[in-house]
C-alpha cells in the first residue's frame, strides 16, 4: 500500500460570489502531494491554479470563498481547523513563495531582520539567535556575503536574490510543504536555471514537499515528478511525468506540448484554437470542447469524470471511456488561425 | 543592399543626481551594430536590461539615440526632419509586447485601426473603413467586432488589433517586441502562425525582439544575442544554435528548461571573468561573428 500523502486535496471547490452569482475558480480540484515530492501544476490563466494554491494555505479574500471539499494535511482537514491553529501551521508547516518577491517582501524592512521576525514569530528562535540564524538561511540559499546582504533593503538586491530571500523564509521554520506559486516567472532565464536548482536541492536536502505552480512546461519537465494539468477551474489531467510528456492524455494537456516551437523551425506552429474560457462562461460539458479537435457527442453535455489513460495516469476526456469510442481514433490538431 | 543598417548605434540614459550622489551615465545600447535584409526575420535576444527594446525603439527613433547611424533603404534615418520623419514611419511600424496595456481602453476596435490612417491622412472616410475592415479580416478578427472594446477582447484577439493598426498603413518593416509573451501559452501557437503567414503574403521584414530563445530559433534567420548593452553573437541561427562560441549564449542556452524530461541536460554557468567587455566581434564561420 502506498504511504499516506501528506496533503489530499478532495474536491476542493473555490467559488468566486459576483452579481451573476457564484462563479466557480477551482472546481471540484482532488490531486495529492507525498512526501518528499514535487508536484507540478500546470495551467495557464485562469485555470485556478493561483486560487487552488491560496485555498491550500486558507488565504482566499472575499469575495473569494472555499465553498467545498476537504484538505487532509498529515491526515488533518485543514477546512475545520481554527484560525489560530491555521495561523501556526503556515509557515511552520505549511510555506508559500509568491512569484513576485519585490511585493512579497516588505520594502521598509532590512531582509534580515525579515528573516529573523519570522524565526521569532514562530518561536524558533529568541531575538538574540534569530539575527545569526537569519544569516545561516542566507547563507544556506547561497547568497555570497550573507553578513553584509542581511542588512540590505529589498529594493538592493536583485531579482533573483531577493527570490532566494523569500526561499529563505519560506524555509526557516522547516516546513514540510512548500507551495512555490510561478517562482521564476519575472526572472530572466539564467537567473530562472539558478532558483529551480536551488528549490531541488533545498527539496531533497530538507526531505520537503513541493507543490510548483507554473504555466512553462519545460520548468515541469526538469522539476516535476508528478503533474496535474489545470483548464478552467478543473484538473483535466494527472500522471508521473514521463507519462504527460510521453503519453498525453488529455487533447489540451497534447495541444499544448504540441503547439511549442522547437521541432521543426519556420514551419507552421500546431495551434489550439480559440481562447481560454471565461469563468463566469463556461461551455457546457467539458470545458475545453469548443477548443477540441476531438470532441464527439458526449463532449458537449456533460464534464467528462475521470478515466484511466495510462499508470498512475488518468485523465477526464471522454476518448477514454471504451465503451463510447471502441478505439482511439487519430488524434490530429488544427493549425488555423482560429 | 540591406532594408536596415544599424551602425555603431549608442544610447546613454543619465540617472540623475541625488542627495549626495553625483548623476552618472549608463550605456543600455553601447556601440550596436546589425544589418537586416528585406524578406528576413532578424531576431534580437537577451535578458531583461540588455538593451534590445532600447536599440529598436532607437530604430525608430520613439527613443532619440545618443549616436550611431541607422540606415532604411540606404537613407538616414537619424538625419531626417519631423515631416521626413513621419513619412519614414509609415514604412516602418512597431508592434509592442501588452495588447493590455498598448490599445486605448476608451476607443472601440475600428478606431484604434483606423487612426493611423487619420493622422498620415491618407484616404476618404469611406476608403478608411473600407481598409479598416480589411484589415481585420487579414489578422484573422470577425469585422462584426469592430465596435467592440478592447476589453471585450482576448489577449490574443488584442494583439491581433496591435498588428492590423501597424499594418496599416502598409509598412515593409516591422519591430515586433515581445509580441507574444504576454499572452497564453496556448495562443501564443496561433499569433506567431499570423506573424509568418502575413509575412509571406505582405512581404514584410521583421525584427523579432524576444527573450523566448525557443521561439527565436523557430522564426528567425539570424539572431542577434545582446548581453550588457552589446552585441556578443550574432549569425545564422542555425549555426548559432548549434554552435554557440560566446560564453553568455552558450550560459543562456543551457539554461533554457526542455520540455522533455529526459532530455540530457548541461548547465553551463557564465563566469563573468570570462567575458572580456572590449573584445569586437570577429567572424567565426561564414555569416557568425562573436564577441571573443
Amino acid at each position: 500500500m502506498p504511504p499516506e500523502p501528506l496533503l489530499a486535496v478532495e474536491h476542493l471547490t473555490t467559488v468566486f460570489d459576483t452579481a451573476g452569482g457564484a462563479v466557480p475558480a477551482v472546481n471540484d480540484v482532488s490531486f495529492e502531494i507525498r512526501a518528499g515530492e514535487t508536484l507540478g501544476l500546470v495551467g495557464e490563466s485562469g485555470s485556478g491554479k493561483s486560487v487552488t494554491a491560496l485555498s491550500i494555505m486558507r488565504l482566499v479574500q472575499p469575495p473569494g470563498r472555499i465553498a467545498g471539499g476537504r484538505l487532509l494535511f498529515k491526515g488533518r482537514d485543514l477546512l475545520t481547523v481554527d484560525d489560530r491553529e491555521m495561523q501556526r501551521l503556515r509557515g511552520a508547516q505549511i510555506a508559500l513563495i509568491f512569484q513576485e518577491p519585490m511585493t512579497a517582501l516588505n520594502p521598509v524592512f532590512r531582509v534580515g531582520a525579515q528573516l529573523a521576525e519570522t524565526l521569532m514569530v514562530h518561536g524558533r528562535a529568541t531575538r538574540r539567535e534569530a539575527k545569526a540564524q537569519a544569516i545561516e538561511l542566507l547563507r544556506a540559499v547561497r547568497i555570497a556575503n550573507p553578513e553584509a546582504h542581511a542588512a540590505d533593503y529589498p529594493h538592493q538586491l536583485s531579482g533573483g536574490m531577493r527570490q532566494r530571500v523569500l526561499i529563505a523564509m519560506a524555509l526557516a521554520c522547516q516546513p514540510s510543504l512548500v507551495i512555490a506559486d510561478e517562482p521564476t516567472t519575472a526572472l530572466d532565464v539564467t537567473i530562472q536555471a539558478e532558483i529551480l536548482e536551488l528549490l531541488r536541492e533545498m527539496k531533497s536536502a530538507l526531505d520537503l514537499s513541493l507543490l510548483l505552480i507554473t504555466h512553462d512546461l519545460g520548468v515541469i519537465a526538469e522539476t516535476a515528478d508528478r503533474v496535474a494539468v489545470m483548464y478552467a477551474g478543473r484538473v483535466v489531467e494527472t500522471g508521473p511525468v514521463r507519462e504527460i510528456f510521453g503519453n498525453p492524455g488529455h487533447p489540451y494537456t497534447r495541444g499544448l506540448l504540441a503547439s511549442m516551437p522547437g521541432s521543426r523551425p519556420g514551419q507552421r506552429l500546431l495551434a489550439i484554437e480559440g481562447a481560454v474560457p471565461r469563468l463566469g462562461d463556461l461551455p457546457s460539458g467539458c470545458a475545453f470542447n469548443p477548443r477540441c479537435p476531438d470532441r464527439f457527442d458526449p463532449c458537449t453535455t456533460t464534464p467528462p469524470p475521470d478515466y484511466p489513460a495510462g499508470p498512475a495516469h488518468t485523465a477526464k476526456c471522454y476518448l477514454h471511456d471504451h465503451n463510447l469510442k471502441p478505439a482511439f481514433r487519430n488524434l490530429k490538431f488544427s493549425d488555423a488561425a482560429g | 543592399m540591406p532594408l536596415v543598417e544599424v551602425s555603431h548605434l549608442v544610447k546613454t540614459f543619465t540617472r540623475s543626481a541625488g542627495w549626495l550622489r553625483p548623476g552618472t551615465r549608463v550605456a543600455a545600447v553601447d556601440d550596436v551594430s546589425f544589418s537586416i535584409d528585406q524578406g528576413e526575420t532578424f531576431g534580437l535576444v537577451g535578458e531583461s536590461g540588455s538593451g534590445k527594446t532600447t536599440t529598436g525603439r532607437c530604430m525608430l527613433r520613439l527613443i532619440e539615440p545618443s549616436s550611431g547611424e541607422v540606415r532604411f533603404r540606404g537613407e538616414d534615418v537619424l538625419a531626417f526632419r519631423k515631416r521626413r520623419l513621419r513619412l519614414a514611419r509609415r514604412d516602418m511600424q512597431i508592434v509592442f509586447q501588452d495588447p493590455y496595456s498598448s490599445l486605448n481602453p476608451r476607443m472601440r476596435a475600428r478606431a484604434i485601426v483606423e487612426e493611423p490612417l487619420i493622422i498620415h491622412q491618407l484616404g476618404a472616410r469611406a476608403e478608411r473603413q473600407a481598409r479598416v475592415a480589411e484589415l481585420f479580416d487579414l489578422v484573422g478578427l470577425n469585422p462584426a467586432h469592430l465596435d467592440r472594446y478592447p476589453r471585450q477582447f482576448s489577449g490574443g484577439q488584442r494583439q491581433r488589433i496591435g498588428l492590423a493598426r501597424a499594418l496599416a498603413l502598409n509598412p515593409s518593416f516591422v519591430i515586433l517586441d515581445e509580441p507574444v509573451s504576454a499572452l497564453d501559452v496556448s495562443v501564443q501557437a496561433q499569433v506567431i502562425n499570423l506573424l509568418m503567414d502575413l509575412q509571406a503574403r505582405l512581404h514584410l521584414t521583421y525584427l523579432f525582439i524576444a527573450h523566448d530563445l525557443r521561439l527565436v530559433e523557430h522564426v528567425c534567420s539570424r539572431v542577434a544575442v545582446m548581453f550588457r548593452g552589446k552585441i556578443v553573437e550574432l549569425g545564422p541561427t542555425a549555426s548559432l544554435f548549434s554552435a554557440p562560441q560566446h560564453p553568455y549564449t552558450r550560459a543562456l542556452l543551457s539554461a533554457i528548461p526542455i520540455p522533455d524530461p529526459d532530455a540530457p541536460r548541461q548547465r553551463l554557468v557564465l563566469d563573468p571573468a570570462s567575458v572580456n567587455r572590449d573584445a569586437a566581434l570577429r567572424e567565426i564561420s561564414a555569416g557568425h561573428f562573436a564577441a571573443v
